[in-house]
């Protein structure tokens, strides 16, 4: 049996509302914050890396992946889940406009590996990607997640 | 090979990427060596590197290298991967 990614979730939101990207990111850092993964000061992190680097973080149609690099603001690290009722765009061309974004915190190169390998398999899989975008609540999340790990 | 996937922050989507490259690498039976970066640690790394796999946004960002860059445009798309790897490497 692979992780099951719910195990790694410090928080889950499913259909939140968020005005622009920095509101999507926002809900993204108070969830890892929520959960004592990280302090706010990461979520600052996120979106000033979006600022830097472009919203490259859009990796595939609809997901963002909101990450800074280790930092102190990263306690325990781990990953947030945000289901967006109404896409935000990110400015993204080729994978805009966002559903879910994802919050995530590393304590170091290496230390999420494993957490990544799972993550990896969820949003690779397009049916269960289908099954949780209209998730409505976290215990439909995790149950989606808990059977994809179960099958792995 | 030497191939290099390139993110902003060297912890999220270039590891998704380097990943998903293997699990492209591994089918087509090509040996290479993926390693994941960040923007800072790429512009090194990719002196060295046959090819950079990494978005648009940061292609631009990284500037003329003498590597081969491959943009990605969704990087859960094993097709789009292996479509553009193949022609890489040809």
């Amino acid at each position: 049996m692979a992780l099951n990614l719910a195990e790694a979730l410090a928080s889950i939101e499913t259909q939140a509302e968020a005005a622009d990207w920095r509101a999507a990111i926002r809900l993204a850092g108070a969830g890892l914050v929520t959960g004592g993964a990280t302090t706010d000061a990461y979520t600052d992190e996120m979106i000033a890396a979006v600022e830097k680097h472009g919203p490259y973080m859009v990796i595939a149609p609809g997901i963002a992946l909101a990450h800074s690099r280790p930092s102190p603001a990263v306690l325990t690290g781990g990953l947030s889940w945000v289901s967006l009722a109404t896409p935000v765009e990110f400015g993204n061309a080729a994978n805009d406009p966002v559903t879910l974004v994802i919050g995530l915190a590393a304590k170091d190169h290496a230390a999420h590996l494993a957490v990544m390998q799972a993550l990896a398999g969820v949003l690779s899989d397009s049916g269960a990607m289908k099954r949780l975008a209209v998730a409505g609540t976290a215990d439909e999340v995790r149950a989606v997640l808990g059977e994809l790990a179960a099958a792995a | 090979m030497k191939i290099v996937a390139v993110c902003g922050m060297g912890i999220g989507t270039s590891v998704l990427l380097k990943m998903n490259a293997e699990k492209v690498l591994a089918k087509l039976g090509i040996d290479a060596d993926v390693e994941a970066a960040d923007m800072g640690v790429a512009r090194g790394a990719a002196q060295t590197a046959e090819i950079v796999l990494t978005s648009e946004e940061l292609a631009e960002e990284l500037g003329d290298v003498p590597a081969q860059v491959i943009v990605i445009k969704n990087f859960f798309d094993l097709e789009e991967i292996t479509e553009k790897l193949t022609a890489a490497v040809e």
